[in-house]
């Protein structure tokens, strides 16, 4: 089509790229108070969202077509790679999550946030829309598989984003309100079976959550440094570079999982209000572009990724409030680190591609 | 699969999805309501709240210690200093694990048992967030070692302070006394403002004495803090203010010469200005180094100290209780001018020996041969004892000891460092109360030349000294010199017209008759310490003493088997005032087992008068002589 313009030819959508710069450079603006003034890390940063960026418009040239067809091979794939983690993976942190490749270091459980949702709406996509009893089942234990195998790393939280992932696409498919309901119940009850297979720490965050008082010195005292930050920050803030939470070290993770306390200490209620007013353009956005995709895998694949994102946020703005328990969550394309940056913006990139190759394909 | 999906399927299936995520948004919608009411919680309900534990995780207050006041000689020597050094300290409640940081310690700083000993003291004593003292005095090795791991040690950290130093050590030990750390009871009585942050306190003399002076007033100081409780920068600060510096009355030349004459000879030597009551020289032998009990004495040092039959922790000078001798003459003399039981003229008959009438008991003069006729100025010279054993038991207990308490014998003089020893003048009273006994006049012959129960103290005798020398105008002895730190300490009077005149209405031709036989003991043609007086630049007064340690048999050869025993020996006493015309100091020495008051004290108590009075022998004697 000659008379495409020049964003449609290089199949992105320019209100999305620039939500998403928008959140990026108020990241690197709250990294460069939260690591202390360190030019360094935000240079460094800088570069891991250029990478990100980069990956996001390679991807946006791949028709959906293409990655329906690789969907059921990259989950395949991650699933050989996650067993591989658990049986020769490097410990870091007490964990095994990472795969030493030679050249990089590499979390298979990363790739599986995007793998499940596209397996899943292949899966979904390739016969009925709501899914059925069956494929509902089918969905479900094969998402199952990956979130266990994380869970064992064990890496509770990035388990839980695997099954929210996997979960939004079965949702957007439109699996029965009585489905949902079961699959509730199910979990409620197995509940104590997954309380059974969590380690002491990962109790504790429980018991932290439930009352973090009672433990000021010791598990619950991160939450309480963070809720001191946030509600110190008041209305306004205390300003940029001015947050005394953490300028003083008193928070915990600033520039990863509690950068979100020192941008409410800094930047206050104001503040918050227009980072939630940028995310919430984001997930509309995405929403809107996943909605108007051409074939049900985009739309499903798409709709998936985007919630998944919001979940993201969710997760770790209830975290660091103490409304949720403690689970290594970084609040997307703000927390410092690579490695959730360059999935989310691959799964950007996707959704632009959704998006784009509509006429493509149509004509 | 083949796709054989109709439009109608698609068009259901986009309709199933598009609602779906209307869904989906409306529950975005209300998740990030919920989120944001909880900001909305935080930081608007909650903020005030929030504000003031940032506030309180980040200020914190400091004391600010004052600098201790220094403390001069009235010649301008410093006798107490302070000394900057490095202490190891920590903070108890940012240390994840004690006995492990304690243990990584040891491979950068030396701490040894007792180190670790006061340390764990303290650390049960003191506030998890109180800083405490590990190590004293680190070296420059240990601070330059320590730093570089500094970071291994959060919790831990060295800190710059002044201690407390005593630069003459043992020669002014027993007047400055010395600081210490503060104890549990000291704790309780101290103003908990004004010590937060103090670590010492005067435990003993001048130290202890004016504490309140030296102390100054604590400052404070906002500090931001951060988690590791290092400081970032300081909000706001008032300095602390430091502690008064006064200066002594006394002579460190002379208190030098003083402990060099006693040598290694166990004693006591008091100087005092009879003018003013100042203390010139104050020297109990043998002394100890004060320095060692500042950051708390090694168990094993102090023990040594304490067994030591020298008995180095002893102030003699206060606390020592001894006889007098023959010292007490020249008091008992003047009490029996002033109550008319004797006129200088009236002589005593003295064969050598004295008998209470109706008795068969002899009681010896220490001149075999007597001393003939004697009057008062003899008696004093020459230090008979026949004239005294008659007036003694003439003049009975009750003037006595009324006449001595007047002298100050009997109670403390009031010396501003305290920790006297009120010495002992026997009275019916005392008897009847202590030992259940009715006084016997036979008593009084011993008590009359200063045996038998009488006990005074070096102070004592050097403050009578300086009433005699003044003709009867009482001082209070005292070490602060309010002259050169005028209206330093506030309600303390040193000087006499408050006090009562001894003797009631004494005459000055009674002092004058007393001094003139004074002056015939040093410088007369046969007093008991011409030679030490002999060719004196200057006129002065003395009396020569010698006291029994224990009561000696009167047979002369089991005396002398006794008296060859060394802790036997009698002590050696000499007391005397200089210039004679207008006295400028008044001494009182005691050697313990000197032996004879006219050969060991005499000749100290002339060197001590050359050395103060005459400037060619004081430069003479500050060139090291």
């Amino acid at each position: 089509m000659g008379n495409q313009s020049l964003p449609q030819r290089m199949h992105i959508d320019l209100p999305l790229i620039l939500g998403l710069l928008a959140l990026c450079s108020l990241g690197l603006v709250i990294l460069y108070s939260a690591s202390g003034m360190d030019r360094d890390v935000v240079f460094n940063q800088g570069g891991k969202i250029a990478l990100a960026f980069g990956l996001m418009l390679l991807f946006a040239q791949i028709p959906p077509a293409q990655l329906a067809r690789w969907s059921l091979w990259v989950y395949l794939a991650g699933v050989v790679l996650l067993v591989a983690v658990l049986i020769a993976g490097d410990v870091s942190k007490g964990a095994r999550r990472w795969l030493d490749l030679g050249i990089v270091r590499f979390q298979p459980s990363e790739l599986m946030k995007l793998a499940v949702p596209m397996f899943a709406a292949w899966y979904i996509s390739e016969r009925s829309i709501p899914p059925g009893i069956a494929s509902t089942v089918a969905v479900c234990a094969l998402v199952l598989v990956p979130v266990l195998l994380i869970g064992k790393q064990p890496d509770l939280g990035t388990a839980l984003l695997v099954g929210v992932a996997g979960f939004t696409v079965l949702f957007v498919a439109g699996i029965s309100w009585r489905l949902l309901g079961g699959l509730a119940l199910g979990a409620a009850l197995s509940s104590p079976v997954v309380w059974y297979f969590m380690n002491d720490y990962q109790h504790k965050r429980v018991f932290t959550f439930l009352d973090p008082e009672q433990d000021p010195l010791g598990a619950g005292y991160h939450i309480i440094q963070s809720m001191i930050a946030i509600g110190s920050g008041g209305l306004y803030g205390k300003g940029w570079l001015n947050g005394t939470q953490s300028h003083l070290e008193f928070l915990p993770e600033r520039s990863t999982d509690f950068i979100f306390s020192v941008y409410c200490e800094e930047f206050g209620f104001m503040g918050v209000l227009l980072l939630c007013g940028l995310y919430l353009f984001v997930i509309g956005r995405g929403l809107y572009l996943a909605l108007n995709a051409q074939e049900a895998y985009g739309r499903l694949l798409g709709a998936g990724l985007v919630l998944t994102f919001f979940v993201y946020i969710f997760v770790n703005m209830g975290m660091v409030m103490g409304q949720l328990p403690v689970v290594g969550v970084p609040l997307p394309l703000i927390s410092q680190g690579g490695t959730a940056l360059v999935t989310l913006m691959t799964g950007f990139g996707m959704l632009m591609s959704i998006h784009s190759h509509r006429r493509l394909l149509s004509g | 699969m083949p796709r054989n999906y109709t439009l109608n399927d698609t068009r259901r299936e986009y309709r199933q999805v598009r609602d779906r995520i209307i869904v989906a948004g409306v529950v975005i919608c209300l998740l990030i309501a919920s989120l944001l009411a909880r900001v909305t919680y935080l930081q608007v309900f909650r903020h005030d709240h929030y504000t003031t534990l940032s506030q309180d995780n980040r200020v914190k207050i400091q004391p600010l210690p004052p600098m201790r006041g220094l403390i001069f000689s009235r010649d301008k020597v410093l006798l107490a200093d302070n000394r900057p050094s490095f202490n190891l300290e920590v903070v108890p409640e940012q240390v994840k694990d004690m006995e492990q940081a304690l243990r990584d310690l040891g491979a950068h700083v030396e701490i040894d048992e007792l180190d670790l000993a006061r340390f764990r003291t303290e650390l049960g004593r003191r506030r998890r967030f109180d800083s405490i003292p590990l190590r004293y005095n680190l070296s420059e090795e240990e601070v330059a070692n320590f730093s570089v791991n500094r970071h291994r040690f959060p919790g831990i950290d060295i800190v710059a302070s002044l201690d407390r130093y005593y630069p003459l050590d043992a020669n002014v030990a027993h007047v400055i006394g010395y600081v210490g750390m503060i104890d549990e009871p000291e704790l309780q009585t101290l103003d908990p403002v004004n010590y937060r942050g103090t670590t010492h306190v005067g435990k003993l003399g001048i130290e202890k004495a004016y504490e309140d002076l030296l102390h100054g007033a604590v400052g404070y100081q906002q500090v931001e803090v951060n988690v590791q409780g290092r400081v970032i920068r300081v909000l706001d600060r008032t300095p602390p203010i430091a502690g008064k510096n006064i200066t002594l009355t006394l002579d460190v030349s002379l208190q030098n010469l003083a402990v060099e004459l006693l040598a290694d000879r166990r004693g006591a030597i008091v100087a005092i200005d009879p003018r003013d009551g100042g203390v010139l020289a104050l020297v109990s032998a043998p002394g100890y180094d004060p320095n060692l009990f500042v950051h708390g004495i090694d168990p094993a040092d102090y023990r040594a100290l304490l067994a030591s039959s020298a008995t180095p922790l002893l102030n003699r000078a206060l606390k020592g209780r001894y006889p007098p001798g023959s010292t007490i003459k020249p008091f008992v003399g003047l009490a029996a001018l002033v109550n008319g039981l004797r006129t200088p003229e009236m002589e005593t008959w003295c064969p050598g020996w004295y008998r209470l009438p109706g008795k068969e008991r002899r009681y010896r003069d220490w001149k075999k041969g007597g001393h003939g006729h004697t009057d008062l100025e003899n008696a004093i010279a020459q230090s008979c004892d026949v004239y005294f054993y008659n007036l003694a038991v003439e003049m009975g207990i009750d003037a006595f000891s009324q006449s001595l308490w007047n002298f100050g014998f009997g109670h403390a003089t009031g010396i501003d460092i305290g920790g006297e020893s009120p010495g002992l003048v026997p009275s019916r009273e005392w008897k009847k109360n202590t030992l259940g006994q009715a006084w016997y006049p036979g008593e009084m012959v011993n008590v009359g030349i200063g045996q038998g129960s009488l006990l005074v103290t070096p102070i004592q005798l050097a403050t009578a000294v300086a009433i005699l020398a003044n003709h009867g105008r009482v001082v209070r002895p005292h070490l602060l010199d309010d002259a050169v730190s005028p209206g330093a300490y506030q309600g303390q009077y040193w000087f006499s017209d408050k006090l009562a005149t001894p003797l009631g209405q004494t005459l000055e031709r009674h002092y004058q008759a007393i001094i003139k036989a004074m002056g015939e003991v040093v410088q007369g043609p046969r007093g008991s310490a011409r030679a030490s007086g002999k060719d004196a630049a200057y006129r002065y007064a003395g009396k020569t003493g010698t006291a029994q340690v224990i009561g000696l048999p009167q047979d002369d050869a089991a005396k002398e088997a006794m008296e060859i025993a060394a802790d036997h020996r009698d002590h050696a006493l000499f007391i005397a005032f200089a210039p004679l015309e207008n006295p400028a100091i008044a001494v009182a020495i005691i050697v313990e087992h000197g032996e004879g008051g006219s050969t060991t004290a005499a000749p100290i108590a002339r060197k001590l008068f050359d050395h103060f009075l005459l400037p060619d022998h004081k430069r003479m004697a500050d060139n090291g002589g």
